[in-house]
């Protein structure tokens, strides 16, 4: 029997494992989810034998099952695209929960003096899975707007950090050498959550998807270390497996804004960014403005338009309208592409979805490599929600904190409509040059909003 | 170091090396949906979540198993489910491509 099992877990580790693989190619992605859902089904069903139930047992397995499967769909159902990000954090939190959890429950079987090669990874599991738990609801706040998105950042905030993290190996020493006292563990766990917490609060909102990545991949970590100490092959594999994968997604992400990932996690963002507003000193530079048909008649009789979506166009749900205004252009014979940065939103490749959703041509969507060239030949850039994307100062300045992050040459256009909400920064908390240029129009309001009147206004044009 | 924790750490260090290699070349609109889904796969916590809750018969693993349980299976139903839907707008996007010589 135990060689069954054995044999299943081990089918299940190839099923992620060709999982991932598929994933990680757009033909192949949908299947891979599939593949991997196979393989968690063959890893449960495996378990079964293993189990044997209690009565309270069965009773708490079936209800938390059922509450379980209850929240993660209707969750994942229900949820709108836009609140995708925060989702995947709540999901992974929940997992580092309880990969903690266990490791508890697992350690309080030993009523004094656990072996080093069950405690360590015990210790391991709690403090990871803790921080990340924590981490991850920071994180979801942030997003959802539960709380500020700006870094929150304090004096000697590093200190403290430092502090709390060298706390944790204390106690943790203290647990391996002394062992087993419940309250020991409490106090770890409580500590852990405390640094989760405090790890993220200096993180701004833009870089919250890197952080979540690098989070996944210490849950990864912790149910790996959960699976050294329940001995059992089919935690370690996967927990090992999204460790893996997910630091180097991580370190994939960070590069792909041109930050090194401990650029994005220690504080820098927030700090530089003081002395570059001062710099810039430029409250008082003023804007031009102009009228929703002034606007429609210049797109009309465009040749070329690009259309630079960012998380403003994500807030106001303005994917359809955005297309909508694309094909009135089109109608008109005008070109329209939409140019993704990296970036662009709060997710990488958040803005395909949002724009596949409305049903947006595949070969519209073009990466920056594609269409940077692009831009000195459009005779407009219409930037819908976005601004650290295209703020010049990533190449001109190099005191600002985005400097060499690759960005959109939307300045390089003939002309460029300016879409937002107010003149507030964006995440990176910056004045972008690009909306006091002698070419740029800025045209405020609710994304949706102004590209229904900019609908209109073609229209009548 | 026993016959078992030998073959764990190797398990664990070749599962390294794979988890490395088999996402390296990934393009990066397929970053979040791919984050989401190795999200999904570390649900395999509930593996771990059930073992545990099985067997509770006091006050305590009662409680820890129950959250443990209730946790690890949001996380692996709510992952492959988001996860989906992600990619479910992808899906959209085959057809646009096929119909695309219309120019």
């Amino acid at each position: 029997m135990t060689i069954l099992i054995a044999l299943a877990y081990l089918v299940a580790a190839v099923l992620f494992i060709l999982g991932l693989k598929q994933l990680s190619s757009p033909k192949g992605a949908r299947n891979g989810n599939f593949t991997a859902a196979l393989g968690m089904l063959i890893a449960l069903g495996a378990t079964l034998p293993l189990l044997h139930f209690t009565r309270a047992g069965i009773m708490i397995t079936a209800i938390g099952i059922v509450i379980g499967a209850i929240v993660g769909t209707f969750g994942a159902r229900l949820v709108r695209m836009t609140a995708i990000p925060q989702m995947v954090a709540l999901f992974n939190g929940v997992g580092g929960g309880a990969a903690a959890l266990v490791a508890v429950a697992e350690l309080l079987k030993f009523q004094a003096h656990p072996p080093f090669s069950e405690a360590l990874p015990s210790v391991l599991s709690i403090v990871i899975g803790s921080v990340s738990f924590a981490g991850s609801l920071v994180a979801f706040a942030k997003l959802q707007a539960l709380m500020t998105g700006t870094p929150i950042t304090y004096p000697g905030q590093q200190i403290v950090n430092a502090v709390l993290a060298a706390l944790i190996l204390g106690f943790a020493i203290a647990v391996l050498a002394i062992a087993s006292i419940p309250f020991s563990f409490v106090t770890l766990m409580v500590l852990a959550l405390i640094l989760g917490v405090a790890f993220v609060l200096p993180i701004g909102g833009a870089d919250m998807p890197v952080v979540i990545s690098l989070l996944n991949a210490c849950t990864g970590l912790a149910v790996a270390a959960t699976g050294f100490t329940l001995n059992n092959f089919a935690l370690i594999a996967a927990g090992t497996l999204v460790g893996a994968s997910g630091s180097l997604l991580t370190k994939l992400m960070s590069d792909a804004m041109g930050r090194s990932l401990g650029n994005v996690l220690f504080g820098a963002f927030g700090q530089v960014h003081a002395g570059a507003t001062a710099a810039a000193g430029g409250q008082s530079r003023s804007v031009r403005s102009a009228s929703a048909e002034d606007l429609g008649t210049l797109l009309a009789y465009s040749q070329r338009v690009i259309i630079v979506p960012g998380y403003g166009l994500a807030v106001a749900q303005a994917q359809h309208a955005a297309r909508e205004l694309a094909d009135v252009l089109e109608r008109r014979g005008v070109d329209v592409e939409y140019a993704i940065h990296p970036v662009a939103g709060r997710m990488p490749g958040h803005m395909n979805v949002l724009l596949a959703e409305a049903n947006v041509p595949y070969e519209q969507l073009k990466e920056m490599d594609q269409v940077n060239d692009d831009f000195k030949n459009a005779d407009v850039a219409l930037i819908v929600g976005a601004n650290d994307v295209v703020n010049p100062a990533a190449r001109s300045s190099p005191g600002s904190p985005i400097y060499g992050m690759p960005i959109l040459n939307a300045d390089q256009a003939k002309n460029i409509i300016f879409m937002k909400r107010s003149m507030r920064p964006g995440f990176a908390g910056i004045d972008n040059d690009l909306m006091f240029g002698p070419k740029t129009v800025m045209f405020f309001g609710d994304a949706k909003d102004s590209l229904t009147k900019l609908v209109a206004a073609v229209k009548a044009a | 170091m026993n016959n078992e924790l030998l073959n764990e750490l190797t398990f664990f260090v070749l599962a390294v090396f794979v988890g490395f290699e088999v996402i390296s070349k990934v393009p990066t609109i397929l970053h979040t949906p791919l984050m989401s889904g190795t999200n999904a796969i570390h649900g395999i916590i509930l593996v771990g979540a059930l073992l545990i809750a099985a067997g509770a018969n006091s006050p305590v693993t009662i409680a820890l198993g129950l959250v443990a349980v209730t946790l690890a299976t949001t996380n692996v139903v709510g992952g492959f489910v988001v996860t989906d839907r992600m990619l479910e707008m992808f899906k959209g996007r085959q057809p646009a491509k096929a119909v695309a010589p219309k120019k």
